[in-house]
Protein backbone atom coordinates (compact mmCIF):
# COMPACT_ATOMS: atom_id res chain seq x y z
CA UNK A 1 0.00 0.00 0.00
CA UNK A 2 2.66 2.23 0.90
CA UNK A 3 4.36 1.57 -2.61
CA UNK A 4 1.63 2.38 -4.42
CA UNK A 5 1.26 5.69 -2.42
CA UNK A 6 4.72 6.46 -2.93
CA UNK A 7 4.65 5.79 -6.79
CA UNK A 8 0.90 7.69 -7.45
CA UNK A 9 2.90 11.05 -5.40
CA UNK A 10 6.40 10.74 -7.77
CA UNK A 11 4.12 10.35 -11.21
CA UNK A 12 1.51 12.89 -9.46
CA UNK A 13 -1.26 10.50 -10.60
CA UNK A 14 -3.96 12.18 -8.43
CA UNK A 15 -3.07 15.41 -10.38
CA UNK A 16 -3.04 14.23 -13.81
CA UNK A 17 -6.40 12.80 -12.73
CA UNK A 18 -7.86 15.87 -11.51
CA UNK A 19 -6.75 17.84 -14.59
CA UNK A 20 -7.89 15.30 -17.24
CA UNK A 21 -11.04 15.42 -15.26
CA UNK A 22 -11.06 19.41 -15.33
CA UNK A 23 -10.34 18.67 -19.47
CA UNK A 24 -13.59 16.28 -19.50
CA UNK A 25 -15.57 18.78 -17.67
CA UNK A 26 -14.63 22.38 -19.82
CA UNK A 27 -16.19 20.98 -23.02
CA UNK A 28 -19.83 19.84 -21.19
CA UNK A 29 -22.90 22.26 -21.47
CA UNK A 30 -22.72 25.34 -19.19
CA UNK A 31 -24.85 25.60 -16.43
CA UNK A 32 -24.97 28.86 -16.19
CA UNK A 33 -27.09 31.38 -18.44
CA UNK A 34 -26.20 34.64 -20.59
CA UNK A 35 -28.11 36.61 -17.77
CA UNK A 36 -29.53 39.62 -19.29
CA UNK A 37 -29.74 37.92 -22.48
CA UNK A 38 -31.55 34.80 -21.34
CA UNK A 39 -33.71 34.43 -17.80
CA UNK A 40 -33.77 31.38 -16.08
CA UNK A 41 -37.66 29.63 -15.46
CA UNK A 42 -39.56 31.42 -12.42
CA UNK A 43 -41.80 29.65 -10.34
CA UNK A 44 -46.02 30.48 -10.56
CA UNK A 45 -45.47 31.15 -6.90
CA UNK A 46 -42.45 32.99 -7.86
CA UNK A 47 -42.90 36.61 -5.30
CA UNK A 48 -41.55 39.29 -7.45
CA UNK A 49 -43.13 43.18 -7.64
CA UNK A 50 -46.43 43.62 -6.54
CA UNK A 51 -49.67 44.19 -8.73
CA UNK A 52 -53.24 44.91 -8.39
CA UNK A 53 -55.52 42.77 -10.65
CA UNK A 54 -58.67 44.38 -12.42
CA UNK A 55 -61.75 42.21 -13.61
CA UNK A 56 -62.15 41.73 -16.98
CA UNK A 57 -64.89 44.84 -16.92
CA UNK A 58 -62.39 46.92 -16.33
CA UNK A 59 -63.21 47.10 -12.20
CA UNK A 60 -60.58 47.18 -9.76
CA UNK A 61 -60.74 43.77 -7.83
CA UNK A 62 -59.68 45.43 -4.42
CA UNK A 63 -62.46 46.18 -1.97
CA UNK A 64 -60.90 47.58 0.30
CA UNK A 65 -60.93 45.10 3.27
CA UNK A 66 -57.73 46.24 4.41
CA UNK A 67 -56.62 42.54 5.02
CA UNK A 68 -53.37 42.66 3.52
CA UNK A 69 -52.46 45.81 5.65
CA UNK A 70 -53.28 44.47 8.59
CA UNK A 71 -51.18 40.76 7.75
CA UNK A 72 -48.26 43.01 6.47
CA UNK A 73 -45.57 42.28 8.92
CA UNK A 74 -43.45 44.51 7.45
CA UNK A 75 -46.44 47.35 7.58
CA UNK A 76 -45.59 48.39 4.23
CA UNK A 77 -48.98 48.60 2.66
CA UNK A 78 -51.07 52.34 3.69
CA UNK A 79 -54.80 51.68 2.22
CA UNK A 80 -57.72 54.61 2.96
CA UNK A 81 -60.99 53.93 1.49
CA UNK A 82 -64.11 55.29 0.96
CA UNK A 83 -67.80 55.09 -0.87
CA UNK A 84 -68.23 55.41 -4.18
CA UNK A 85 -71.23 56.82 -6.01
CA UNK A 86 -72.81 53.34 -6.75
CA UNK A 87 -72.53 52.08 -3.14
CA UNK A 88 -69.51 50.04 -3.63
CA UNK A 89 -66.63 50.25 -0.95
CA UNK A 90 -63.17 51.36 -2.91
CA UNK A 91 -59.80 52.57 -1.94
CA UNK A 92 -58.52 55.88 -2.50
CA UNK A 93 -55.36 55.23 -1.78
CA UNK A 94 -53.40 51.81 -1.71
CA UNK A 95 -49.36 52.45 -1.46
CA UNK A 96 -46.66 50.18 -1.00
CA UNK A 97 -43.34 51.06 0.36
CA UNK A 98 -41.35 48.18 -1.65
CA UNK A 99 -38.38 49.34 0.38
CA UNK A 100 -40.58 47.98 3.60
CA UNK A 101 -41.74 44.76 2.34
CA UNK A 102 -40.08 41.42 2.67
CA UNK A 103 -41.83 39.73 -0.29
CA UNK A 104 -43.37 36.75 2.13
CA UNK A 105 -46.22 36.65 -0.07
CA UNK A 106 -48.89 37.08 3.06
CA UNK A 107 -50.85 40.09 1.40
CA UNK A 108 -51.78 37.99 -1.67
CA UNK A 109 -52.59 35.23 0.55
CA UNK A 110 -55.10 36.91 3.09
CA UNK A 111 -56.57 39.07 -0.53
CA UNK A 112 -60.38 37.33 -0.66
CA UNK A 113 -60.45 38.71 -4.00
CA UNK A 114 -57.01 38.03 -5.69
CA UNK A 115 -56.73 41.48 -6.28
CA UNK A 116 -53.34 42.37 -4.57
CA UNK A 117 -50.93 39.69 -6.59
CA UNK A 118 -46.54 39.43 -6.63
CA UNK A 119 -46.12 38.88 -10.18
CA UNK A 120 -43.07 37.37 -11.87
CA UNK A 121 -41.12 40.71 -12.21
CA UNK A 122 -37.76 40.93 -9.89
CA UNK A 123 -36.35 44.10 -12.41
CA UNK A 124 -37.41 46.68 -11.48
CA UNK A 125 -34.38 48.63 -9.40
CA UNK A 126 -34.59 52.37 -9.57
CA UNK A 127 -32.02 54.98 -9.06
CA UNK A 128 -34.15 57.13 -6.53
CA UNK A 129 -35.74 55.96 -3.00
CA UNK A 130 -39.16 57.85 -4.15
CA UNK A 131 -39.90 55.88 -6.79
CA UNK A 132 -39.94 52.61 -4.85
CA UNK A 133 -42.90 54.54 -3.01
CA UNK A 134 -45.80 52.34 -4.99
CA UNK A 135 -48.83 54.52 -5.30
CA UNK A 136 -52.33 52.63 -6.71
CA UNK A 137 -52.17 53.68 -9.89
CA UNK A 138 -48.59 52.38 -10.10
CA UNK A 139 -49.70 49.19 -8.79
CA UNK A 140 -53.31 49.27 -11.25
CA UNK A 141 -50.34 49.92 -13.96
CA UNK A 142 -48.53 46.55 -13.63
CA UNK A 143 -51.47 44.61 -13.38
CA UNK A 144 -52.43 45.28 -16.42
CA UNK A 145 -49.10 44.68 -17.89
CA UNK A 146 -48.88 41.23 -16.35
CA UNK A 147 -52.30 40.91 -16.67
CA UNK A 148 -51.69 37.35 -18.70
CA UNK A 149 -48.99 35.98 -16.75
CA UNK A 150 -50.54 36.94 -13.45
CA UNK A 151 -54.02 35.23 -14.60
CA UNK A 152 -52.27 32.37 -15.92
CA UNK A 153 -50.08 31.93 -13.15
CA UNK A 154 -52.96 32.35 -10.44
CA UNK A 155 -54.82 29.46 -12.31
CA UNK A 156 -51.91 26.59 -12.27
CA UNK A 157 -50.92 27.31 -9.07
CA UNK A 158 -54.82 26.88 -8.18
CA UNK A 159 -54.73 22.93 -7.54
CA UNK A 160 -51.82 23.19 -4.89
CA UNK A 161 -53.48 25.75 -2.58
CA UNK B 1 21.42 63.22 -37.11
CA UNK B 2 21.92 59.29 -37.85
CA UNK B 3 22.62 59.09 -34.31
CA UNK B 4 19.11 60.44 -33.63
CA UNK B 5 17.61 57.55 -36.18
CA UNK B 6 19.64 55.02 -34.59
CA UNK B 7 17.76 55.68 -30.83
CA UNK B 8 14.21 56.05 -32.98
CA UNK B 9 14.79 52.97 -34.89
CA UNK B 10 15.31 51.33 -31.22
CA UNK B 11 12.43 52.71 -29.54
CA UNK B 12 10.67 51.36 -32.48
CA UNK B 13 11.67 48.18 -32.33
CA UNK B 14 10.90 48.11 -28.32
CA UNK B 15 7.68 49.57 -29.09
CA UNK B 16 6.81 46.83 -31.77
CA UNK B 17 8.19 44.04 -29.18
CA UNK B 18 6.38 46.04 -26.16
CA UNK B 19 2.75 46.39 -27.43
CA UNK B 20 2.01 42.77 -28.45
CA UNK B 21 3.12 41.44 -24.75
CA UNK B 22 0.94 44.33 -23.43
CA UNK B 23 -1.71 42.97 -25.41
CA UNK B 24 -1.32 39.90 -25.29
CA UNK B 25 -1.04 39.89 -21.31
CA UNK B 26 -4.76 41.69 -21.65
CA UNK B 27 -5.76 38.71 -24.20
CA UNK B 28 -4.23 35.92 -21.56
CA UNK B 29 -6.01 37.36 -18.48
CA UNK B 30 -8.98 36.89 -20.45
CA UNK B 31 -7.95 33.54 -21.42
CA UNK B 32 -7.27 32.49 -17.96
CA UNK B 33 -10.73 33.41 -16.13
CA UNK B 34 -12.18 31.58 -19.16
CA UNK B 35 -10.33 28.47 -18.87
CA UNK B 36 -11.20 28.82 -14.91
CA UNK B 37 -14.94 29.08 -15.46
CA UNK B 38 -14.81 26.77 -18.05
CA UNK B 39 -13.75 23.77 -16.13
CA UNK B 40 -16.10 25.00 -13.30
CA UNK B 41 -19.18 24.86 -15.86
CA UNK B 42 -19.54 28.83 -15.97
CA UNK B 43 -19.77 30.99 -19.05
CA UNK B 44 -17.06 33.38 -17.49
CA UNK B 45 -16.53 37.01 -19.24
CA UNK B 46 -18.33 36.87 -22.73
CA UNK B 47 -19.81 40.22 -22.73
CA UNK B 48 -17.59 42.97 -23.58
CA UNK B 49 -16.40 42.20 -27.24
CA UNK B 50 -16.37 39.26 -29.48
CA UNK B 51 -16.45 36.24 -26.92
CA UNK B 52 -15.34 38.90 -24.76
CA UNK B 53 -12.19 39.64 -25.54
CA UNK B 54 -12.16 42.95 -24.57
CA UNK B 55 -13.32 42.47 -20.93
CA UNK B 56 -9.26 43.58 -19.80
CA UNK B 57 -9.43 46.18 -21.85
CA UNK B 58 -13.11 47.45 -19.91
CA UNK B 59 -11.20 46.47 -16.43
CA UNK B 60 -8.53 48.25 -17.37
CA UNK B 61 -9.97 51.40 -18.02
CA UNK B 62 -12.34 51.00 -14.95
CA UNK B 63 -8.40 50.75 -12.98
CA UNK B 64 -7.72 53.77 -14.65
CA UNK B 65 -10.91 55.89 -13.44
CA UNK B 66 -10.49 54.71 -9.67
CA UNK B 67 -8.68 56.79 -7.21
CA UNK B 68 -5.29 55.83 -5.90
CA UNK B 69 -5.17 55.74 -2.50
CA UNK B 70 -1.72 55.97 -0.45
CA UNK B 71 -2.35 54.94 3.09
CA UNK B 72 -1.06 57.86 5.40
CA UNK B 73 1.07 56.12 7.17
CA UNK B 74 3.25 54.38 3.96
CA UNK B 75 6.80 55.54 2.56
CA UNK B 76 5.31 57.06 0.11
CA UNK B 77 8.12 57.12 -2.62
CA UNK B 78 8.65 53.08 -2.55
CA UNK B 79 4.94 52.86 -2.12
CA UNK B 80 4.50 54.35 -5.38
CA UNK B 81 7.76 52.91 -6.97
CA UNK B 82 6.65 49.27 -5.85
CA UNK B 83 4.09 48.54 -8.78
CA UNK B 84 6.05 50.56 -11.19
CA UNK B 85 9.73 48.14 -10.42
CA UNK B 86 7.51 45.10 -10.67
CA UNK B 87 5.70 45.56 -14.29
CA UNK B 88 9.09 46.99 -15.62
CA UNK B 89 11.28 44.12 -14.49
CA UNK B 90 8.44 41.46 -16.00
CA UNK B 91 8.59 43.74 -19.33
CA UNK B 92 12.04 44.24 -19.70
CA UNK B 93 13.05 40.49 -19.56
CA UNK B 94 11.26 40.08 -23.25
CA UNK B 95 13.83 41.90 -25.01
CA UNK B 96 15.82 38.79 -25.13
CA UNK B 97 13.34 36.17 -25.81
CA UNK B 98 13.76 35.12 -29.44
CA UNK B 99 10.67 34.85 -31.47
CA UNK B 100 12.79 33.17 -34.34
CA UNK B 101 16.30 33.11 -35.98
CA UNK B 102 17.69 37.10 -35.83
CA UNK B 103 14.29 38.10 -34.83
CA UNK B 104 15.72 39.12 -31.24
CA UNK B 105 15.25 42.75 -29.15
CA UNK B 106 18.91 42.07 -28.07
CA UNK B 107 20.83 39.25 -28.67
CA UNK B 108 23.28 39.64 -25.22
CA UNK B 109 25.15 35.39 -24.86
CA UNK B 110 24.13 35.34 -21.60
CA UNK B 111 20.51 35.71 -22.49
CA UNK B 112 19.47 33.01 -19.76
CA UNK B 113 21.32 34.58 -17.15
CA UNK B 114 19.99 37.97 -18.00
CA UNK B 115 16.21 36.50 -17.60
CA UNK B 116 17.14 35.22 -14.46
CA UNK B 117 18.44 38.01 -13.29
CA UNK B 118 15.73 40.15 -13.84
CA UNK B 119 13.03 37.50 -13.07
CA UNK B 120 15.27 37.45 -9.12
CA UNK B 121 14.80 41.16 -9.02
CA UNK B 122 11.12 40.78 -9.03
CA UNK B 123 10.75 39.85 -5.59
CA UNK B 124 12.31 43.47 -4.60
CA UNK B 125 8.56 45.01 -6.01
CA UNK B 126 6.45 42.76 -3.84
CA UNK B 127 8.97 43.54 -0.42
CA UNK B 128 8.65 46.97 -1.35
CA UNK B 129 5.11 46.68 -1.66
CA UNK B 130 4.96 44.85 1.17
CA UNK B 131 7.30 46.86 3.61
CA UNK B 132 5.70 50.20 2.55
CA UNK B 133 2.58 49.82 2.85
CA UNK B 134 2.79 49.73 6.55
CA UNK B 135 0.43 47.32 7.49
CA UNK B 136 0.63 43.61 8.46
CA UNK B 137 -1.33 41.66 6.03
CA UNK B 138 0.98 43.23 3.07
CA UNK B 139 3.84 42.45 5.46
CA UNK B 140 3.18 38.82 5.63
CA UNK B 141 2.10 38.65 2.43
CA UNK B 142 5.62 40.10 1.13
CA UNK B 143 7.97 38.15 3.65
CA UNK B 144 5.86 34.71 2.51
CA UNK B 145 6.22 35.77 -1.25
CA UNK B 146 10.27 36.67 -1.03
CA UNK B 147 10.73 33.34 0.97
CA UNK B 148 8.54 31.65 -1.70
CA UNK B 149 10.42 32.83 -4.90
CA UNK B 150 13.91 32.72 -3.26
CA UNK B 151 13.41 28.92 -2.55
CA UNK B 152 11.93 28.39 -5.95
CA UNK B 153 14.56 30.01 -8.13
CA UNK B 154 17.35 27.99 -6.18
CA UNK B 155 15.72 24.88 -8.12
CA UNK B 156 14.93 26.78 -11.23
CA UNK B 157 18.48 27.54 -11.69
CA UNK B 158 19.33 24.43 -11.27
CA UNK B 159 17.31 22.62 -14.17
CA UNK B 160 18.60 25.70 -16.30
CA UNK B 161 21.69 24.08 -15.65
CA UNK B 162 20.61 21.02 -16.71
CA UNK B 163 19.86 22.81 -19.69
CA UNK B 164 23.20 24.50 -20.15
CA UNK B 165 24.81 21.11 -19.76
CA UNK B 166 23.26 19.77 -23.25
CA UNK B 167 23.26 23.11 -24.89
CA UNK B 168 26.83 24.31 -23.71
CA UNK B 169 25.76 28.23 -24.37
CA UNK B 170 23.59 30.88 -22.75
CA UNK B 171 22.25 32.38 -26.23
CA UNK B 172 18.77 31.53 -25.90
CA UNK B 173 19.09 31.71 -29.35
CA UNK B 174 21.45 28.97 -29.22
CA UNK B 175 19.10 26.83 -26.92
CA UNK B 176 16.48 26.46 -29.30
CA UNK B 177 18.78 25.81 -31.99
CA UNK B 178 20.30 23.08 -29.74
CA UNK B 179 16.67 21.44 -29.73
CA UNK B 180 16.29 21.10 -34.09
CA UNK B 181 17.14 17.30 -33.56
CA UNK B 182 15.26 17.03 -30.19
CA UNK B 183 13.03 19.00 -27.55
CA UNK B 184 14.95 18.78 -24.24
CA UNK B 185 11.23 18.13 -23.10
CA UNK B 186 12.04 14.58 -24.12
CA UNK B 187 15.35 13.59 -22.51
CA UNK B 188 15.29 15.90 -19.67
CA UNK B 189 11.23 14.99 -19.09
CA UNK B 190 11.19 14.94 -15.32
CA UNK B 191 13.18 18.75 -15.51
CA UNK B 192 10.43 20.08 -17.55
CA UNK B 193 8.34 19.14 -14.85
CA UNK B 194 9.91 20.71 -11.88
CA UNK B 195 10.16 23.63 -14.01
CA UNK B 196 6.68 24.16 -14.93
CA UNK B 197 5.78 23.62 -11.07
CA UNK B 198 8.30 25.74 -9.97
CA UNK B 199 7.07 28.75 -12.35
CA UNK B 200 4.19 27.93 -10.58
CA UNK B 201 5.55 29.01 -7.69
CA UNK B 202 8.07 31.72 -8.92
CA UNK B 203 4.88 33.85 -10.22
CA UNK B 204 2.86 32.93 -7.38
CA UNK B 205 -0.14 31.47 -9.25
CA UNK B 206 -2.24 28.66 -7.26
CA UNK B 207 -1.30 26.30 -5.95
CA UNK B 208 1.67 28.44 -4.61
CA UNK B 209 -0.55 31.53 -4.28
CA UNK B 210 0.27 31.96 -0.57
CA UNK B 211 1.46 35.63 -0.75
CA UNK B 212 -2.38 36.42 -1.78
CA UNK B 213 -4.47 34.04 -0.12
CA UNK B 214 -7.38 35.45 0.59
CA UNK B 215 -8.15 33.59 3.46
CA UNK B 216 -5.54 34.28 5.83
CA UNK B 217 -4.02 37.19 4.22
CA UNK B 218 -6.85 39.61 2.74
CA UNK B 219 -4.88 39.83 -1.00
CA UNK B 220 -1.31 39.97 0.62
CA UNK B 221 1.30 42.63 -0.29
CA UNK B 222 -1.84 44.14 -2.85
CA UNK B 223 -4.04 44.93 -0.17
CA UNK B 224 -2.98 48.59 0.36
CA UNK B 225 -3.22 49.55 -3.80
CA UNK B 226 -5.54 51.15 -5.96
CA UNK B 227 -6.41 51.62 -9.07
CA UNK B 228 -3.59 51.94 -11.57
CA UNK B 229 -1.00 50.95 -8.92
CA UNK B 230 -3.16 47.49 -7.88
CA UNK B 231 -3.66 47.14 -12.08
CA UNK B 232 0.57 47.44 -12.76
CA UNK B 233 1.27 44.76 -10.20
CA UNK B 234 -1.61 42.69 -12.38
CA UNK B 235 -0.30 43.12 -15.46
CA UNK B 236 3.17 42.67 -14.00
CA UNK B 237 1.95 39.35 -12.36
CA UNK B 238 0.72 38.00 -16.42
CA UNK B 239 3.52 39.51 -17.73
CA UNK B 240 5.47 37.40 -15.28
CA UNK B 241 3.59 34.66 -15.92
CA UNK B 242 3.84 35.00 -19.94
CA UNK B 243 7.22 35.69 -19.34
CA UNK B 244 7.64 31.63 -17.88
CA UNK B 245 5.32 30.12 -20.53
CA UNK B 246 7.99 31.66 -23.00
CA UNK B 247 11.36 30.68 -20.85
CA UNK B 248 9.51 27.18 -20.66
CA UNK B 249 8.56 26.38 -24.23
CA UNK B 250 13.07 27.86 -24.94
CA UNK B 251 14.07 25.57 -22.85
CA UNK B 252 12.41 22.67 -23.38
CA UNK B 253 9.71 22.71 -26.15
CA UNK B 254 11.98 24.04 -29.04
CA UNK B 255 10.93 27.99 -28.87
CA UNK B 256 10.22 28.62 -32.57
CA UNK B 257 10.71 25.10 -34.27
CA UNK B 258 8.00 23.54 -35.44
CA UNK B 259 7.16 20.15 -34.03
CA UNK B 260 8.24 18.37 -37.50
CA UNK B 261 10.67 19.33 -39.53
CA UNK B 262 8.43 18.73 -42.92
CA UNK B 263 6.93 20.87 -45.38
CA UNK B 264 3.31 22.10 -44.30
CA UNK B 265 4.44 22.41 -41.26
CA UNK B 266 7.92 24.39 -42.31
CA UNK B 267 6.18 27.26 -44.11
CA UNK B 268 4.52 28.71 -40.25
CA UNK B 269 6.77 31.17 -39.05
CA UNK B 270 8.60 30.72 -36.08
CA UNK B 271 6.70 33.31 -34.12
CA UNK B 272 3.30 31.61 -34.48
CA UNK B 273 4.72 28.07 -32.74
CA UNK B 274 6.20 29.85 -30.21
CA UNK B 275 3.04 31.79 -29.91
CA UNK B 276 1.54 28.69 -29.93
CA UNK B 277 3.66 26.91 -27.85
CA UNK B 278 3.67 29.89 -25.02
CA UNK B 279 -0.15 29.26 -24.75
CA UNK B 280 -0.39 25.56 -24.62
CA UNK B 281 1.67 26.26 -21.34
CA UNK B 282 -0.76 29.01 -20.33
CA UNK B 283 -3.95 26.96 -20.46
CA UNK B 284 -1.92 24.23 -18.22
CA UNK B 285 -1.04 27.19 -15.97
CA UNK B 286 -4.81 27.91 -16.48
CA UNK B 287 -5.90 24.18 -15.53
CA UNK B 288 -3.82 23.95 -12.75
CA UNK B 289 -5.33 26.89 -11.18
CA UNK B 290 -8.89 25.52 -11.44
CA UNK B 291 -8.06 21.95 -10.71
CA UNK B 292 -5.60 22.23 -7.44
CA UNK B 293 -6.33 23.65 -3.77
CA UNK B 294 -3.77 25.95 -2.11
CA UNK B 295 -0.47 24.20 -0.34
CA UNK B 296 -0.04 25.41 3.24
CA UNK B 297 3.37 27.62 3.89
CA UNK B 298 5.09 24.44 5.33
CA UNK B 299 4.14 21.98 2.75
CA UNK B 300 5.73 24.76 0.12
CA UNK B 301 8.98 24.80 1.69
CA UNK B 302 9.26 20.99 2.01
CA UNK B 303 8.05 20.79 -1.75
CA UNK B 304 10.43 23.37 -2.69
CA UNK B 305 13.78 22.45 -0.29
CA UNK B 306 13.28 18.83 0.25
CA UNK B 307 11.90 17.37 -2.86
CA UNK B 308 12.35 19.85 -5.91
CA UNK B 309 16.28 20.38 -5.02
CA UNK B 310 17.53 17.04 -4.59
CA UNK B 311 15.62 15.94 -7.34
CA UNK B 312 17.42 18.81 -9.74
CA UNK B 313 20.75 18.41 -8.23
CA UNK B 314 20.79 14.88 -9.13
CA UNK B 315 19.51 14.77 -12.30
CA UNK B 316 22.24 17.29 -12.86
CA UNK B 317 24.89 14.71 -12.15
CA UNK B 318 23.00 12.14 -13.84
CA UNK B 319 22.73 14.34 -17.15
CA UNK B 320 26.65 15.42 -16.99
CA UNK B 321 27.84 11.97 -16.17
CA UNK B 322 25.72 10.72 -19.19
CA UNK B 323 26.98 13.59 -21.43
CA UNK B 324 30.56 12.79 -20.66
CA UNK B 325 30.51 9.05 -20.02
CA UNK B 326 28.98 8.79 -23.84
CA UNK B 327 31.11 11.77 -25.26
CA UNK B 328 28.85 13.86 -26.09
CA UNK B 329 29.67 17.52 -24.19
CA UNK B 330 28.70 20.10 -26.58
CA UNK B 331 31.87 22.07 -27.55
CA UNK B 332 31.10 25.44 -28.36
Amino acid sequence: MKITRFFKTIFMVDFITGLLIALREMFKTKKTINYPFEKGKISPRFRGEHALRRYPNGEERCIACKLCEAVCPAQAITIESAERSDGSRKTTRYDIDMMKCIYCGLCEESCPVDAIVQGPNFEFSTETREELYYTKEKLLDNGDRWENILAANIKSDNPYR
Amino acid sequence: MEYINLVFEEIYKILFLLVPVLVSVAMIVWLDRRVWAFVQKRQGPNVVGPFGLLQSLADALKYIFKEIIIPASSNKIIFILAPIITMTLALIAWAVIPFGEEKVLANINVGILYIFAVSSLGVYGIIMGGWASNSKYPFLGSIRSAAQMVSYEVSIGIIIINVLLCVGSLNLSDIVLAQQNIWFIIPLFPMFVIFFISALAETNRPPFDLPEAEAELVAGYQTEYSGMMYAMFWLGEYANILLMCALGSILFLGGWLSPIDLYPFNLIPGAIWLILKILLLFVLFALVKAVVPRYRYDQLMRLGWKIFLPLSLTYVVLTASYLFYFNLLPTI
